[in-house]
């Protein structure tokens, strides 16, 4: 096949893009796409049809006035539908389809921006430069860089941006060991929880002897909570399949896997698309480059198994397995797939792979802090005025986080209460929970172990006032019992029992004993299982029990729920004021605990009354009340 | 065809999809997954087959068949309502849509598929659109910022949708 040339192709590209008056990037992620970008979509290039004008999509490139992509998710999912047009970079947010005839004749046409579909900032005027909004502004987008600007169905769009320039070089003019120095030269670091050193990594399977070894790319993302790899496997998979050729390069690696989650359909399907554009433009198959170099990647779908993400367990679920996880050493370094050596890392470690070789491994470690290097991508998510996807350097404080960035926290009545959260939940079920004393604190690997929670995939949940930590404890707890795979009886047995010790302190069956069986039991599931997930599964109840512990007491010692979220400590009242005496609460009461009579407002008995709830569904005037 | 009533199965569907994967045992999981997208579920029988046919034994196939959550071993209802309860959502207070649901189509933990064999209600772990949470999944088409109020008319939209086709 004939080797492909990079700078031909970018340049072809450029020329085709001159004849374009403008680009208009429509968010085309799960978040904008279930709010409507489609139909706004259809509405442009109708709207453009009916004025005689036209414009063209990806791929087909044909003569056209405007030239039209659906990007990736750009992060910004509360305020979508998304959409950008260029050369003038104007942000519009919450774009309806009645918008898009507005937009195509005062932008377009006229190249005037409509300040009504602006972002707003605090003084509530419209900002016409997205850079200037906060949410963009105090991010880093390396690894996420073109993730939402370009067709992530194009790979023409990938090469014009610089995209394969590192995998050519690095196959056609590097050396193995080059390539892992370069790695362990820029400090990065797994991002999929673990942190190990990538270049370590890949040095200890370059070392290994065998003609076969394996590539793999971790894209089993289960923690809820997390979105990251989903975004850059929809919105730049190109990226990721770039990262795997020179994890090839470096280990010697012959053939590539990507395993990804089921629930992703979307990723899947982009991936795919772009694999048969790599093999069409020889970047995969024999000879890539024009070099003797062969690597191909295929995809595996997962079937729905948290604790797939766990290497030896992903393994385990590729050999056509159970996916249970294996003692290690040995490490899939020596014996992985099929007994090869193999390298995983997880999509967004090589997503960021590229970026590091083409701004050059010396200025990405700028980035970050002493021991963590570069940049990482969180999912913001919880009671945050802002939801989304972001990236910023190691080193970042939660306040620059929650407050810059996410616009500060939302109490349950909708009002912006700023930075007062009640606690962040970081690195989902494995985590821990980070309070307001931790505002400021630089965020990377070192700290956050050092107080017990930990990066993991990048999940973050804020969380407001009014919520009940015990509660919080008991979902993760939930999740891990759920996905704990039943091999060592510590994390299957362990997780099991203390979901029923929260149990008990949520109904109030608790007793004095039951916080200090909690905290050993935890201990001991930490210690003795064998895998990541029971080892990390207590974090949540140790994270929460070290920060909120009155409230555990709250619970078990005095019955009583702070926040007024466990049903067991509350008690149904009739609000007199409200109360029209018609009677009905009492006829539907089952355990006749509802007393009262024409004219006066109704009681209830708080002794017979077994909180079954059937007074407050029977009740039209919204009378009765549980507190 | 009513739901519970049992199919005339040939394996012809079940040996093209082997031959796909050259009798491959370690593509277990492919194989599994490609007869589920026929059959929407994993028939017993086929299950043996697949062992038989792989040269491994039916306790190999069933204990993946029921490790993984992907894969079911009862049929499904016609529309799949998947509330997702991440830890976005679950903040969010995604337990109120469950609620709600299995309300409304007398449906409880144990029991995932209506009778008329017209609904199933599965929880998801996290859908990974935590920017629109709560989120639910109606045949594969996402929903966002969802109240107990929105939840509820999408479900009389799709039951008034059936009742129509059936007059």
């Amino acid at each position: 096949m004939n080797k492909i040339d990079l700078a031909n192709h970018q340049k072809q590209f450029r020329e085709v893009m001159e004849q374009y008056n403008a680009r208009i990037v429509i968010c085309g992620g799960t978040g904008c796409m279930a709010n409507g970008a489609g139909e706004i979509i259809e509405a442009f290039h109708r709207i453009l049809e009916e004025k005689g004008l036209k414009a063209a999509v990806a791929i087909a490139k044909e003569p056209a006035d405007y030239y039209m992509v659906k990007s990736g998710c750009q992060g910004f999912c509360q305020m979508g539908p998304l959409v950008t047009i260029y050369p003038q970079e104007v942000l519009y947010v919450k774009v309806k389809e009645c918008d898009v005839e507005e937009i195509i004749e005062k932008t377009l046409v006229g190249g005037e921006i409509i300040d009504r579909l602006l972002y707003r900032d605090e003084e509530d005027k419209g900002v016409s430069d997205m850079h200037h909004i906060p949410f963009y502004s105090k991010q880093k987008r390396t690894a996420l860089k073109l993730c939402g600007f370009i067709d992530a169905e194009d790979i023409d769009e990938y090469i014009a941006n610089g995209g394969y320039t590192s995998s050519e070089n690095a196959v056609l003019s590097m050396t193995p060991e080059e390539v892992c120095q370069s790695m362990l030269e820029s400090g990065l670091r797994g991002r999929g929880g673990g942190g190990f050193p990538t270049g370590k990594k890949w040095d200890l399977t370059r070392i290994q002897k065998s003609d076969i070894k394996y590539v793999i790319c971790n894209g089993d993302e289960g923690d809820p909570g997390a979105f990251m790899d989903r975004c850059i496997m929809e919105g730049n998979p190109h990226s990721v399949i770039e990262g795997m050729i020179i994890a090839a390069k470096a280990i010697g690696g012959t053939e590539g896997y990507i395993y990804v989650r089921t629930e992703y359909p979307l990723a899947v399907e982009r991936l795919k698309t772009a694999l048969k554009h790599a093999r069409e433009n020889n970047i995969l198959g024999k000879g890539i480059f024009g070099s003797s170099m062969d690597f191909d990647i295929h995809i595996m779908e997962g079937a729905g198994a948290f604790v797939c993400g766990e290497e030896t367990a992903l393994i385990a679920s590729m050999e056509g397995r159970r996916g249970m996880p294996k003692p290690k050493p040995p490490f899939p370094a020596q014996n992985g797939l099929f007994g090869k050596p193999t390298v995983i890392n997880n999509v967004e470690t090589l997503a960021s792979v590229p970026v590091i070789l083409s701004m050059g491994p010396g200025k990405y470690a700028t980035m970050g802090t002493a021991g963590s290097k570069g940049t990482k991508t969180f999912a913001l998510t919880g009671n945050v005025a802002h939801t989304g996807l972001i990236e910023v350097p190691f080193g970042s404080t939660l306040r620059e986080i929650v407050v810059d960035i996410g616009g500060g926290v939302i109490d349950n009545d909708g009002n912006n209460v700023g930075p007062d959260f009640k606690a962040v939940q970081i690195g989902g079920p494995s985590g821990g929970c980070l309070t307001q004393e931790h505002l400021d604190m630089p965020l990377d690997y070192e700290t956050l172990t050092a107080i017990g929670a930990m990066v993991g995939s990048g999940g973050l949940v804020v969380m407001n006032q009014q919520t009940c930590m015990v509660q919080i404890a008991r979902f993760f707890m939930q999740f891990t019992q759920n996905e704990s795979c039943g091999k060592c009886v510590v994390c299957r047995e362990g997780t099991r029992q203390m979901l029923n010790l929260l149990d008990d302190i949520i109904q109030g069956e608790a007793t004095e004993d039951t916080l200090a069986l909690l905290e050993e039991l935890a201990h001991t599931v930490k210690i003795g299982s064998l895998c990541g997930l029971g080892k990390t599964a207590p974090n949540p109840i140790l994270s929460t029990l070290r920060y909120f512990r009155k409230e555990y007491e709250d619970h078990v010692l005095r019955h009583h729920c702070p926040v007024g979220v466990c049903k067991a400590f509350l008690s149904y009242k009739v609000v007199s004021s409200l109360c029209k005496s018609c009677g009905l609460c009492a006829k539907k009461c089952p355990v006749n605990a509802i007393s009262g009579e024409k004219g006066v407002p109704y009681v209830i008995d708080g002794e017979r009354c077994i909180q079954c709830g059937a007074c407050m569904d029977a009740c039209k005037f919204h009378a009765v009340v549980l507190g | 065809m009513a739901m519970n009533e049992q199919p005339i199965r040939s394996f012809d569907m079940v040996c093209e999809i082997l031959d796909r994967y050259h009798k491959d045992s370690t593509k277990l999981i492919p194989i599994l997954q490609d007869i589920q997208d026929q059959y929407s579920y994993l028939p017993e029988d086929i299950m043996t087959f697949v062992s038989t046919a792989l040269g491994i034994s039916s306790s190999t196939v069933y204990g993946v068949a029921t490790f993984y959550a992907h894969f079911t071993l009862a049929p499904k209802g016609k529309h799949i309502i998947k509330v997702c309860d991440g830890t976005a959502c679950h903040v969010k207070k995604s337990d109120l849509l469950l609620d709600v649901i299995e309300k409304e189509l007398a449906l409880d933990k144990n029991k995932k598929t209506t009778d008329d064999g017209l609904f199933t209600l599965e929880t998801v772990a996290c859908l990974g659109a935590c920017g629109l949470a709560p989120v639910l999944v109606i045949d594969d088409k996402v929903h966002g910022l969802m109240t107990p109020e929105t939840t509820l008319a999408l479900i009389h939209q799709i039951k008034e949708a059936e009742k129509n086709e059936q007059n």
